[in-house]
């Protein structure tokens, strides 16, 4: 942070007047920015804590008179998504089943990737390299129908490892990318003194690799359960109807009510889903920054 | 000697290529393999199943013949334009406004980017609550006297992709933001005495100085933002699926309809080849110039 402050431009002439309108137009603009974004959030926590009566009032701003965490006990065990009425719990699970084989299979994946594109000589790797980094901008729905085809002869469509291989194939640019970036800015003398001392393949990428990847590996799985928790259409399409992620589950429960809409239970609902993200956004501080930044496709 | 040291060489590319074995089974079936029988189903009659037949462009004459396509072509038009063009605007001011070395920097931080944090379903059913004539801001601005006040853009269908665009611009100007404010602090300390000296004025001196050194950033964000808002589904089946009638239909929630819902499996691998050209012409020559164009830039 220090460093960062002392490369900022610092403006320290004498204050003018002039400046010190400046000074104030500057907070002005991000104070009114901050309230544009933070308004939401607001809004959605200040809904899921009032009643319905208090809601049909109609002021979205009100903070709630009694405030009741009623909506978000509902949200989580007894809302009906479609048929069901077991709440959000049940897509909690199935989220949180299908996002911890897919964040590990897909970093592992990609930092064995990673490592024998930046490391070894294979003919034909950055080709393939190259196909999957143009797979990485294709739409979805371009990939889908045969997917799902594929699948369904091999007997996993509908299926909890169908969905965890799903996230693993389209993880698979990104990560290998990711890692294959951080490889190439290690010193490669370390790698030629191991194969000098005769270490091969894999007693190099566990024994000297892995060990120096933690910094990469932490973004890597920042990116990873976000980008797995929130899917959507991935799961809609591959996880079948008993491992539907939270996602999906939210959007049935919001979207598909008969009669008069719950919004304190959906709202409830809503950051329920989101908490995770939140949680790993607040606690990762910059480095998910540098995530969504290494995450680019510059490689 | 030369024997064993040529067996040691053979074992350890043996083992490299080993290791890439999943990347490539994953490249040739997942990516390759599936956007080839795309683009082969979308020359075929294949309706509710796959059909091995020839029917020449039949299906694109028919897509480019349907006006729900057409609509949802020039809606994500739209879309793409205002939302590249606002995220990219506001964030570069917001990251700018940042650097102005003001007090509580975290703060604003992470207000403008949590929402990048959140899965685009949250997104939708966000805003959908807070722009919902009946109890949100219309209802509450009437309440507080104003009568005429009009805030209807989710249920208009003259105005909904207005309230699309907003949605997507509070999820994504962050990411501008995060990556320039990261470009900004990188900026050498002399450079700003050196503009301060020939007395530029601060804003040519990011409009002509700064910002073109932040070029590769400023790429980054919008190659990010463009891969979502292509691959965008999630937040229109949330916020209005696509309505009011076809108001705020997509592509890609075009091509999801006609394979899962209306079994036109030609006509949906006809809109999903066309999604595929045109992200092709688009990315090739962003690639072209990014990665073969400047040598060097790997990291």
């Amino acid at each position: 942070m220090s460093v960062a402050e002392a490369n900022a431009p610092a403006l320290r002439r004498p204050v003018t007047s002039q400046q010190r309108w400046g000074r104030i137009g500057i907070y002005a603009f991000l104070g009114v920015m901050t309230v544009f974004f933070l308004l939401p959030l607001y809004v959605m926590i200040v809904t899921s804590l009032k009643t319905m009566d208090e809601i049909r009032l109609g002021q979205i701003f009100a903070l709630p008179v009694q405030p009741t965490l009623e909506a978000w006990a509902t949200a989580w065990s007894s809302a009906c998504t479609g048929l069901d009425c077991t709440g959000l719990r049940i897509g909690f699970w199935n989220s949180v089943q299908i996002l911890i084989p897919s964040v590990i299979l897909s970093i592992l994946l990609g930092a064995l990737n990673g490592y024998a594109l930046s490391f070894w000589k294979v003919r034909g790797a950055n080709l393939l390299f190259a196909c999957l980094l143009l797979g990485a901008f294709m739409p979805y729905q371009v990939f889908i129908y045969p997917l799902v085809r594929f699948y369904a002869q091999a007997g996993i469509y509908g299926s909890l490892p169908g969905i965890v291989l799903t996230h693993v194939i389209f993880g698979m640019p990104v990560m290998t990318l990711l890692f294959r970036n951080y490889y190439s800015g290690l010193p490669t003398e370390l790698f030629k003194a191991a194969r000098v001392d005769g270490a091969g393949f894999w007693a190099i990428f566990f024994t000297i690799i892995l060990p120096m990847s933690v910094p990469i590996t932490i973004v890597a799985v920042i990116m990873q359960v976000t980008a797995i928790w929130n899917d959507f259409l991935l799961g809609l399409v591959f996880a079948g109807r008993e491992n539907l992620p939270m996602t999906v589950q939210l959007n049935n429960i919001v979207n598909t009510t008969t009669g008069e809409r719950a919004y304190n239970v959906n709202m409830a609902a809503t950051i329920l889903t989101s908490l995770v993200p939140l949680a790993v956004y607040l606690g990762s501080g910059r480095w998910f920054v540098r995530g969504i930044a290494s995450g680019a496709v510059k490689g | 000697m030369q024997t064993a040291q040529l067996t040691r060489h053979m074992r350890r590319n043996t083992a490299a290529y080993l290791a890439l074995l999943p990347m490539a089974a994953i490249v040739v079936f997942a990516y390759l393999g599936t956007m080839a029988w795309s683009v082969r189903l979308s020359f075929t009659s294949s309706r509710m199943l796959p059909r091995n037949d020839f029917v020449g462009f039949d299906q694109y004459a028919q897509l480019f013949g349907t006006s729900r396509w057409l609509t949802s072509l020039e809606n994500f038009v739209f879309i793409a334009i205002f939302f590249l063009a606002i995220c990219f605007v506001l964030g570069t001011l917001l990251a700018i406004f940042i650097d102005q070395n003001v007090r509580a920097e975290g703060l604003f931080r992470t207000a403008f980017l949590y929402p990048y944090a959140m899965s685009f379903v949250v997104t939708g059913l966000m805003w959908q609550w807070i722009l919902n004539p009946d109890l949100g801001i219309e209802r509450t601005m009437r309440n507080l006297g104003f009568s005429d006040f009009v805030l209807d853009w989710v249920v208009n269908s003259d105005t909904v992709l207005y309230a699309v665009v907003l949605a997507t611009v509070w999820h994504g100007a962050g990411l501008v933001m995060a990556l320039l404010l990261a470009g900004l602090r990188g900026i050498d300390t002399d450079l700003w005495k050196a503009t301060r000296i020939d007395g530029i004025p601060l804003w040519r001196a990011y409009a002509f100085i700064i910002l073109p050194i932040l070029r590769p950033m400023i790429i980054t964000s919008l190659v990010l933002l463009s891969i979502s808002i292509v691959k965008m589904y999630d937040l229109i089946i949330a916020m209005t699926n696509g309505g009011p009638g076809t108001a705020s239909e997509v592509p890609a929630k075009f091509i999801m309809d006609n394979l899962f819902e209306r079994a036109n499996i030609g006509l949906a691998t006809a809109a999903s080849t066309t999604m595929l050209v045109t992200v092709l012409l688009i990315i090739a020559p962003v690639l072209y110039s990014q990665y073969l164009g400047k040598k060097g830039t790997t990291a």
